[in-house]
């Protein structure tokens, strides 16, 4: 103890031991992104939560009618309104997961952007992936859960229900959001961002069953969209809401959404690492 | 800090931007790169801040090796970007905040280092505004007071006032003058010859990733330049002919596109043999030897086209 007290004390506290009160760095990019959400959250209110309830209102309630007036055996019984409201839950959730991790990840990557001054500090590039994923499922729980509570408040779905659709259009979303997320941060041109979600994200909302029950296509071309991710998670909201859900058909949807999350992120932390500390 | 060898090659394109330098820094100084866009200077400073691996050589940063302790060194050092990356959406102590909190740094020693860190950048009247309304001298200061808030050893500064108008350039100076004068090393990149003789001790001179000169800008100019300066305007066309009629007049002789620089002891006795050989130039101007002349000399070629 008597060398110890004669070693001269150390000219300032160096923060590179993180001391304990310190939230662990994947929350601490978390809550860079919460930050910046108390300002912009207005405008994600919008395109979110209020276009698709305007969507839902005008082809599920003034299409619904004219549908189900003619009657549907594709319908299985059910009102089109109840039949189109887990699609474009999931359908959202899709968009909204594309608009988050396309955009905000291509900004923070270049030489001006946000990940550029984390990356300089003691957060590492997966660190930076983590905390905006979380970012990503907290901006798809919170649209999902409006968009349920209105679907819930008008009789669609059961309470329990839909309870359980947040979950399943959250992980619908970050199945698109981890592999997006993977390669936007490689993005150097804006224009590419946009010209995936008009020529692959916009197919996907038309064919993967939003609208339409893919029993009514062409068999093959049915086999082809069942591959599709949204298709899975369209498939998994449906079968929630309809009360047709098995624990084989859920647990095959569910284990396909995750494992393109899981994909996505391995993606991710080498493309950000590589981006980042290149 | 001693780097030996030092190499950045990127890939996939093979593109080699630092290609084997070798320099060392003792504690509180300042120590500058001097050299043209694309001189491999932004990416030996990358390199320093652990945020690019090495491709070649060994590099230690305040004792520490930077291929292995990415994290220990990041910690104490600050990095002021050749791009702000401040968070125009936040306003100007939130982007303090947040960078701090980066750190690990609890909240309220954030939130004291930041009031005292604005004072230092004078911004203090600016703290609630949002980013994108300030200035880019004001945004320049705010980046340096956010490096700053890991109370590090060294400060990182790549092309602190590219950009910046000449008022704003010689206030940022003058913070840095202070902030050497509380014992921080400064490791700058710079074009401007007269940043580089203001704020560094020692420089090293890069050109196509290599190191062409190095020591205080006084022994530079001493050893590359001489002492003074005639610089001559001609008409354009007779530029050829008017530096053959000067020929052993002066030590050495630039011609440049516009004028022939003239380095000697001794300006105006050149400038007096230069009227008597009968040549009269539309302007003639003696000065004191700079690093522009330095990088002139070693290189054949100007610091900013």
């Amino acid at each position: 103890m008597a060398s110890a007290a004669l070693q001269p004390p150390p000219a300032r506290t160096a923060p590179h031991s993180a001391p304990h009160s310190a939230p662990p760095p994947v929350l601490r990019e978390f809550s860079y992104w919460l930050h910046r959400y108390r300002r912009t959250w207005r405008g994600t209110v919008v395109i979110s939560v209020a276009n698709p309830l305007l969507f839902l209102a005008a082809i599920g309630a003034g299409l619904g009618k004219l549908v189900d007036h003619g009657g549907s055996g594709y319908l299985h019984g059910s009102s089109y309104v109840a039949f189109f409201a887990p699609g474009l839950l999931a359908a959202m959730a899709m968009q909204t997961g594309y608009i988050e991790a396309a955009g905000p990840v291509f900004q923070s990557a270049r030489p001006q952007g946000n990940y550029r001054a984390a990356a300089a500090t003691l957060m590492s590039p997966t660190d930076i992936l983590g905390g905006h994923l979380l970012f990503m499922a907290f901006r798809l729980a919170l649209s999902a859960t409006a968009f349920t509570a209105v679907v819930a408040a008008f009789g669609i779905t059961g309470p329990l229900r839909a309870l359980l659709l947040v979950p399943a259009a959250t992980l619908t979303g970050m199945a698109f959001c981890a592999p997006v997320a993977a390669w936007s941060v490689t993005v150097t041109r804006q224009a590419r961002l946009n010209g995936v979600f008009r020529f692959v994200l916009m197919p996907l909302y038309m064919f993967s069953g939003t609208f339409f029950s893919t029993d009514q296509l062409p068999g093959w071309l049915h086999g082809v969209i069942a591959c599709t991710p949204l298709y899975q998670g369209i498939a998994l909201c449906r079968s929630i809401v309809a009360g047709t859900a098995t624990a084989g058909g859920s647990a095959l949807h569910t284990g396909y959404l995750a494992a393109l999350v899981l994909l996505g992120y391995l993606a991710a932390r080498r493309t950000f690492t590589r981006r980042l500390n290149g | 800090m001693v780097a030996e060898g030092l190499r950045k090659v990127y890939q996939p394109s093979g593109f080699t931007a630092v290609d084997g330098i070798d320099f060392a820094l003792a504690p509180g100084e300042a120590f500058g790169f001097l050299g043209p866009n694309g001189a491999g200077k932004s990416s030996t400073m990358r390199m320093i801040s652990c945020v690019s691996p090495l491709s070649g050589g060994s590099l230690r940063v305040l004792g520490l090796d930077a291929a292995t302790h990415g994290p220990e060194i990041r910690a104490r050092i600050g990095v002021v970007p050749q791009e702000d990356t401040l968070d125009e959406e936040l306003t100007v102590r939130e982007n303090l905040l947040i960078y701090g909190r980066y750190f690990g740094l609890p909240r309220p020693v954030v939130r004291e280092r930041a009031d005292r860190l604005l004072e230092f950048a004078r911004l203090t009247d600016k703290a609630d505004e949002q980013v994108a309304a300030l200035s880019g001298g004001m945004k320049r200061r705010l980046t340096i007071a956010r490096g700053l808030v890991n109370e590090p050893e060294i400060l990182l500064l790549d092309e602190p006032t590219t950009g910046l108008d000449p008022q704003a350039r010689h206030l940022l100076w003058e913070r840095l003058y202070q902030l050497k004068s509380e014992g921080v090393s400064l490791i700058l990149t710079t074009h401007y010859m007269d940043e580089a003789e203001q704020l560094c001790d020692r420089l090293v001179v890069m050109d196509g990733g290599r190191i062409v000169a190095g020591g205080t800008p006084r022994e530079l100019i001493e050893a590359h330049a001489g002492r003074e300066v005639l610089e001559l305007r001609v008409p354009p066309g007779d530029q050829a002919v008017t530096a053959e009629k000067l020929q052993g007049l002066a030590d050495r002789l630039e011609p440049l596109p516009d004028r022939l620089l003239l380095y000697t002891e001794d300006g105006e006795t050149a400038l007096a043999a230069v009227h008597a050989r009968g040549i009269v130039p539309i302007t003639a101007l003696v000065r004191r030897a700079g690093l522009e002349d330095v990088f002139l000399t070693l290189t054949g070629r100007t610091l900013v086209d």
